[in-house]
C-alpha cells in the first residue's frame, strides 16, 4: 500500500531516540541518588529537625524536696497555696483573645483588668514587666494568693472561665520548728537566670524557666537532689502552633528530701543561748574601751565529735528565710545586704574569721611536744616575757612559777608558750632564717587543718589563715608600698607598726612568733575549723569533714542514700600526747580558767573538756571564744566584741550541754529531759507512701537561772582565758 | 501486505472474544504502561488525601474533598485515554490544526478577564463549581501534535529522509505562538517544559543538528537575556535565590524548600507510615497536594515508597521509549518522543525541586499531583502512546 520501509526510519533518528532514552534514565537515576542521600544518609538529621518543628513542651514543675532535721522535723518544706493560672493556648482561640475572660477573672480576684492582662502577655524586647517570660504553652500564674472562695468561684463557673484553672500548688516554707530558725544553714531560693538555663541546657539536670534555684546554704549545696525532675508533656503542633495531639508524657519526679544531722530542738537552744549571751554581753562593761561590749555578731557550732556531723549551727544576726519566698522585695533585700545591715546573710560559723586567742594553745602544745619539749617537763611561767626590748605580759601579770605544758593549758599561761616559741624561732635562725626552718608551730597549725576550708557541705566557706613565712612574704609584697608611705618612726601606734612593717615586714620577727604561739596576731580561724579540731581531740585525732546533710531520701522514700562521715586528716600527735592534752582540757573545766562556769558539772559521768580564748583585735573589743567537748559532742562558740571566752560564752555553752544531757543547774541528770544524751544514729522513719515521720516539737524553755553578770564576775574574780 | 485483511474470512466472534482475540486492541495495549500510570494515580490519590484531610481551610470541612476530586479527575483522564485510543492518533492527525487553534484560543483567554492568578502565575481559567482549567497543560499536547504533523508529513510520505529547514522553521514558529503567551502569564515552569518538548520533538524528527545546536544556544541566550533584562517577576527571582541558598531566608522563600527537604529527609528508609507524617499532618509544607505532593511520599512512605514512584515513572518512560522505537512511522515516533521529553523533564523538575536540586517552579508531578488539567493532559498523552502502539504498522 505505501512505501514505508519495515525499518521505516533513518539511522539518525534511531540514534537520537537512544540518546533521549539515556538522558531520561540518567535524570531518574539522579533523582534516586539524591533521594537516597536525603533519606538514608542524612535521614537522622532531618528527622531531628522535623521533631523540633512539630513538638512543643509543657512543663509541670516537680515539687521541691524537704530539708529535715535528724528526727524528721521539717526545717524547709512546701505549703500549698491556691494558684490561679491562665492557659494562653485556650485564650488565643477566643475571638477577643480571651480579653473578656480575663476581665471577669480580674473582677473575681479583686485585681485590675490591666494587671491581669499584663501578667499573661508574653515578654519580648519591647514589653516591660510584668509579662510572662516562660513558654507560651505553659499555664501562666496570675496569682498565688487566691482565697478558697475565689478558687471555688472559678471552678464552679468553669463555663465563664475557659482556660482558667485554680489549682493548689506547692510553695516553699521555712517552718522554724520550735523557733529553730536555722536561716543561714538552710539558705534560700531565687528564680533561675537566663545564663544558668543556657549553661545547664545539655546536662542531665537542665533548668526550666519557672525553676527556683538554691542560692545559699543547704538549698544550694543539695539543689540538684532537692529539685527533682520536672514533668514534661510534649504536644504535637501544626505549622500555626495549634495542638494536634499529645505525643509523650513524662511524669514529674518530686525532689529528694535531705535529712540533716541538725536537731531542731538543739538548734533552738543554740540560737536562743547565743542570742542571750550576746544580750548579756551588751549589758557588760568593758574596762578597756570604757563602754559596754558591742557583741555585734556571734556563732555557735554543736558537732558530733565522732562523725563531724553538725547538730546545731547558729549565726547571729540572722533573718527570716521566708522573706525570699515568692521573690524578695527591694526593701527586704536592702535590709539583708545593705551597708548598715551587719550582713545577716553571712553564716558566721563558716564565714566569719577571727584570731583564735588561747583556744589555739592546743595546737601550740602539740607543736611544742613535736618539737621535743616533753609535755610534763618544767617550763617557767613568769608574769611577763621579754623579746628584743618588747615586753609580753601574762594576763593580769600573774606568774605561776615552773609548770608543765598541761598546767599552762589549764591556767592559760602565755609566757610558757612565749618561751618555747622564742627558742624555736632562734633555732630556726631568727631574723636570718635557715634554708629549711622547722617552723614547728606553723607546720602544726596546717596539720590541724587551719588555713584551709574544712570541706563542710555548705557553700562559700572561708579558709582562715596561718601567718607563716610564705604568707608574710605575700602580704608584704601586697602592702609594702602602703606601709612605707604611711610609716613614721616614733609616730602613732599605727604609724610605728607601718614603719616597722616597711622595714622588715617580709621577715618572721621574734615578736610575730611569740604572739602567734598564743593565737594572737594575724592568725584567723573560723568556728567550724575549731569545732572540727576539738572534735578531733575528743575522738582521738581524726579530722572529719563537717557535714550537715546526713541522708538523701528519694521522693517516693524507696531510695535512701546516706552521707557517710569522711575524714580529711589526722591530728599530728601520739596517743600519749592526745591523752595528756585531753587531761589538761578536763582540768580547764574543773580547776582551770573555765572551772567557774562548770560548777556542779558531773565530771565523773560526763567528762567535760574546755578551753577558753579571748582574742585581741586592734581597734575593737576582744573576741570571745569558748571551745568545749565531751566524748559525744564538741561545742564552739564565739562572740565578736563580746569580752572573754568563759565570761561571755560560758553560760550559753553550759546551757547547751545541759539541754543535750538533761542536766539541771546542780548537775543532776534527768534523761527524760535530755534532748540528745547520745548522738542521733538512726534516720527518721520513712513510711510506706514515702513520707517521713515527724515528731512533735516543743519550743525551748530556758531554765530561769538568776545568772550573775558574767563579765563583771569574771573581772571581779580576776579570771581570764 | 499490511493492508491485507484476514478478518473477512474469520467467523463472527462474541464481544468478549473480540476483546480477547489475538489481534484485538485490548491485547495490543501496552499493559505495563497502563498499569504503571494507574498505580501512580492511585498512590497520588492516597498522598493527596493524606496531605489535605486536615486542611480545613481548603477542604471546607470535608476531608475527602480532594480525594474524591482526584479520583474523579483520574476517571475522566482514563476516559479521555480510552477515547483517544478509540479515535486513534492517526485519525486525530486530521484534527490537529483545529485542536492547536483551540488551545491557542484557550491560552489567550487566560489573558482576558476570564483568567485567574494562582501563586503568582496568571495561568488559570475559573469555570465555576470549584473547577478551574489550566490551558497550558493542553498546549503541551497540541504543540507536540502540530509539530509532529508538520515535521513527519513529507517524511512519512516518503518524499524526504528528514524534514527540511523550511518545515522545521514553520514548526518552531507554530510552537512559539502559545509559548510566548504562556511566558507572558508568566508561567515559567510550563514554558521550560515546552522548550524541552520542542527539543525532544526536533531530536526525534531527525532535523538537522544545526537546529538542535541552535535551539540549545538560543535557550541559553534567552535565559541570560531574561535574567539580565529583568523580565522575571520578583517571586521568580526569589525562588531561584532560595534554591541557590536555602538557608538565606528560612522563614520566607527558603521556607518551602527547607520544609520540603525536612519532610523527605525525615522519612528515612520506610517512612513514618501513611497519615502519620508529622510534617504532613502539621501542614508545614505549603502546596503539598499539588506541586509538593512528592514530600508526602518521602515522609510517610520513606525511601521505599518514594523510590517506588520513581520506578513507576521509570516504567512509564521505558515503555514510552519502546513505543517510540518500535513504530515505523515518524509521526508516531515524534509524538512519543515529545511525550517522553514532557514527562521526563516535568517529573525531574517537580521531584528535583522537592529534593533541593532544582529551583522551585509551579509544575505538577504527572499522574500523582492533584489538578484536573494536568491529569487530563497526561492521560490523553497515555492514550496517544497506546494508540501509536496499537496502530503501529505490522511488521511481519
Amino acid at each position: 500500500m505505501t512505501n514505508i520501509p519495515e525499518t521505516g526510519r533513518t539511522q539518525r533518528v534511531q540514534i537520537r531516540l537512544v540518546v533521549i532514552q539515556v538522558l531520561v534514565f540518567s535524570l531518574l537515576l539522579t533523582l534516586g541518588g539524591r533521594l537516597w542521600y536525603l533519606q538514608i544518609r542524612n535521614g537522622q538529621e532531618y528527622s531531628d529537625e522535623a521533631k523540633n518543628n512539630h513538638v512543643q513542651q509543657v512543663v509541670q514543675p516537680a515539687v521541691r524536696g524537704s530539708i529535715l532535721d535528724a528526727r524528721g522535723v521539717p526545717l524547709a518544706d512546701n505549703e500549698t497555696r491556691l494558684v490561679v493560672s491562665a492557659s494562653r493556648t485556650e485564650l488565643m482561640k477566643m475571638k477577643d483573645d480571651g480579653k473578656s475572660v480575663l476581665t471577669r477573672l480580674a473582677d473575681v480576684l479583686g485585681m485590675k483588668p490591666k494587671e491581669v492582662l499584663d501578667k499573661v502577655r508574653l515578654c519580648d524586647s519591647k514589653t516591660p514587666q510584668p509579662c510572662w517570660n516562660g513558654s507560651p504553652y505553659q499555664p501562666i500564674p496570675v496569682t498565688d494568693e487566691a482565697t478558697t472562695q475565689q478558687a471555688l468561684t472559678i471552678r464552679e463557673r468553669a463555663e465563664d472561665f475557659p482556660g482558667i484553672t485554680a489549682e493548689p500548688t506547692a510553695v516553699r516554707r521555712y517552718a522554724a520548728p520550735g523557733k529553730a530558725n536555722t536561716a543561714q544553714v538552710l539558705g534560700y531560693l531565687s528564680p533561675v537566670t537566663d545564663e544558668e538555663i543556657t549553661k545547664a541546657q545539655n546536662t542531665d539536670s537542665p533548668y526550666l524557666r519557672s525553676d527556683q534555684v538554691g542560692r545559699s546554704g543547704l538549698e544550694r549545696t543539695y539543689d540538684k537532689e532537692l529539685r527533682g525532675k520536672a514533668g514534661v508533656t510534649r504536644y504535637e503542633v501544626d505549622n500555626l502552633g495549634r495542638v494536634i495531639g499529645q505525643a509523650k508524657n513524662d511524669e514529674a519526679e518530686p525532689g529528694s528530701s535531705v535529712v540533716t544531722s541538725i536537731d531542731a530542738r538543739v538548734q533552738a537552744v543554740a540560737e536562743y543561748e547565743l542570742n542571750d549571751a550576746m544580750k548579756v554581753a551588751r549589758q557588760s562593761f568593758d574596762k578597756n574601751t570604757g563602754e559596754n561590749y558591742k557583741a555585734d555578731s556571734g556563732a555557735v557550732v554543736v558537732m558530733e565529735a565522732r562523725t563531724g556531723r553538725v547538730v546545731a549551727m547558729a549565726s547571729l544576726p540572722d533573718y527570716d528565710p521566708n522573706s525570699w519566698v515568692g521573690g524578695i522585695s527591694a526593701k527586704d533585700y536592702a535590709k539583708l545586704t545593705g551597708k548598715n545591715s551587719n550582713f545577716p546573710l553571712l553564716n558566721r560559723a563558716i564565714q566569719a574569721q577571727a584570731a583564735p586567742g588561747s583556744i589555739f594553745k592546743v595546737i601550740s602544745s602539740t607543736a611544742a611536744v613535736n618539737a621535743g619539749y616533753p609535755f610534763n617537763g618544767s617550763y617557767p611561767c613568769p608574769s611577763s616575757y621579754n623579746v628584743g626590748g618588747q615586753t609580753f605580759k601574762n594576763f593580769e601579770s600573774q606568774g605561776y612559777g615552773d609548770i608543765t605544758i598541761g598546767r599552762a593549758l589549764e591556767v592559760s599561761c602565755d609566757t610558757v608558750y612565749y618561751g618555747i616559741a622564742h627558742k624555736e624561732w632562734l633555732k630556726d635562725g631568727g631574723m636570718n632564717p635557715k634554708k629549711h626552718p622547722n617552723d614547728w608551730f606553723y607546720k602544726t597549725a596546717h596539720q590541724f587543718g587551719l588555713g584551709k576550708e574544712t570541706g563542710i557541705d555548705l557553700p562559700n566557706e572561708v579558709s582562715g589563715r596561718v601567718p607563716d613565712r610564705k604568707w608574710k612574704q605575700d602580704f608584704f609584697k601586697a602592702n609594702k608600698d602602703a606601709w612605707c608611705k604611711q610609716g613614721k618612726k616614733g609616730g602613732t601606734y599605727v604609724e610605728q607598726i607601718a614603719y616597722e612593717n616597711c622595714l622588715e615586714g617580709d621577715k618572721m620577727r621574734a615578736g610575730d612568733s611569740v604572739n602567734y604561739s598564743i593565737g594572737q596576731g594575724d592568725t584567723l580561724v573560723t568556728p567550724i575549723q575549731m569545732a572540727t579540731i576539738y572534735s578531733a581531740i575528743s575522738n582521738g585525732g581524726t579530722l572529719y569533714d563537717p557535714t550537715v546533710g546526713k541522708a538523701i531520701v528519694s521522693g517516693d522514700g524507696k531510695s535512701v542514700q546516706e552521707i557517710k562521715p569522711r575524714s580529711h586528716g589526722k591530728l599530728p600527735f601520739t596517743r600519749k600526747t592526745r591523752n595528756e592534752i585531753d587531761g589538761a582540757l578536763a582540768g580547764v573545766a574543773t580547776r582551770g580558767s573555765a572551772a567557774w562556769r562548770f560548777g556542779g558539772w558531773p565530771q565523773d559521768k560526763i567528762p567535760m573538756h574546755a578551753k577558753t580564748g579571748t582574742a585581741e583585735v586592734y581597734g575593737k573589743q576582744t573576741t570571745s571564744w569558748f571551745a568545749t567537748y565531751t566524748k559525744d559532742y564538741s561545742v564552739v562558740m564565739t562572740i565578736s566584741q563580746g569580752g572573754t571566752g568563759s565570761g561571755a560564752s560560758g553560760p550559753a555553752v553550759r546551757h547547751i550541754f545541759d539541754s543535750l544531757y538533761g542536766l539541771d543547774a546542780s548537775g543532776k541528770q534527768d534523761l527524760k529531759k535530755a534532748l540528745l544524751p547520745t548522738p542521733q544514729k538512726s534516720l527518721p522513719k520513712i513510711q510506706q507512701d514515702g513520707s517521713i515521720e515527724s515528731p512533735e516539737i516543743k519550743p525551748y524553755r530556758p531554765a530561769p537561772s538568776p545568772a550573775p553578770d558574767g563579765q563583771t564576775l569574771a573581772a571581779a574574780l580576776g579570771r581570764r582565758d | 501486505m499490511a493492508g491485507f485483511s484476514v478478518q473477512r474470512y474469520a467467523p463472527e466472534r462474541s464481544a468478549w472474544g473480540k476483546l480477547t482475540a489475538r489481534d484485538s486492541v485490548v491485547r495490543k495495549l501496552d499493559w505495563p504502561l497502563l498499569g504503571s500510570a494507574l498505580a501512580l494515580s492511585f498512590i497520588g490519590s492516597l498522598l493527596v488525601y493524606s496531605a489535605t484531610r486536615g486542611r480545613d481551610s481548603l477542604t471546607h470541612g470535608d476531608p475527602y474533598y480532594f480525594l474524591f476530586r482526584h479520583a474523579l479527575n483520574t476517571g475522566i483522564g482514563f476516559a479521555l485515554m480510552v477515547g483517544t485510543i478509540w479515535l486513534g492518533h492517526r485519525t486525530l492527525r486530521g484534527a490537529v490544526p483545529i485542536l492547536y487553534g483551540l488551545s491557542v484560543i484557550l491560552v489567550l483567554a487566560v489573558l482576558t478577564p476570564l483568567g485567574a492568578t494562582v501563586n503568582g502565575a496568571h495561568a488559570w481559567i475559573i469555570i465555576g463549581g470549584g473547577f478551574s482549567l489550566q490551558p497550558s497543560e493542553f498546549t503541551k499536547i497540541t504543540i507536540i501534535l502540530i509539530m509532529a504533523m508538520l515535521l513527519a508529513e513529507r517524511v512519512d510520505a516518503g518524499d524526504q529522509l528528514h524534514p527540511d529547514h523550511r518545515t522545521v522553521a514553520k514548526a518552531l514558529g507554530l510552537a512559539a505562538v502559545p509559548m510566548a503567551v504562556v511566558m507572558g502569564m508568566p508561567d515559567l515552569g510550563s514554558v521550560m517544559v515546552m522548550v524541552v518538548i520542542v527539543l525532544g520533538v526536533l531530536l526525534a524528527s531527525g532535523a538537522s543538528n544545526r537546529w538542535i545546536g541552535g535551539l540549545l544556544g538560543a535557550g541559553v541566550a534567552g535565559a541570560i537575556a531574561i535574567w539580565q533584562l529583568g523580565l522575571l517577576d520578583e517571586y521568580q527571582i526569589a525562588r531561584f535565590a532560595a534554591f541557590a541558598n536555602p538557608a538565606l531566608d528560612p522563614a520566607g522563600v527558603g521556607y518551602n524548600t527547607n520544609q520540603a527537604r525536612i519532610a523527605i529527609g525525615s522519612g528515612g528508609l520506610s517512612g513514618t507510615g501513611l497519615f502519620h507524617g508529622t510534617q504532613t499532618t502539621g501542614q508545614f509544607v505549603p502546596e503539598q497536594q499539588t506541586d509538593f505532593v512528592f514530600t508526602v511520599a518521602g515522609e510517610e512512605l520513606g525511601f521505599l515508597g518514594a523510590g517506588l514512584i520513581l520506578v513507576l515513572l521509570g516504567v512509564v518512560l521505558w515503555r514510552a521509549c519502546r513505543i517510540a522505537r518500535e513504530t515505523t512511522e515518524l509521526y508516531g515516533t515524534i509524538v512519543a518522543a515529545g511525550i517522553i521529553a514532557w514527562f521526563a523533564f516535568q517529573a525531574f523538575e517537580n521531584i528535583g525541586m522537592t529534593l533541593g536540586i532544582m529551583p522551585v517552579a509551579g509544575l505538577p508531578l504527572p499522574f500523582v499531583s492533584y489538578g484536573g488539567s494536568s491529569m487530563f493532559a497526561v492521560w490523553v498523552a497515555v492514550g496517544l502512546l497506546q494508540s501509536i502502539r496499537v496502530q503501529r504498522p505490522i511488521s511481519a
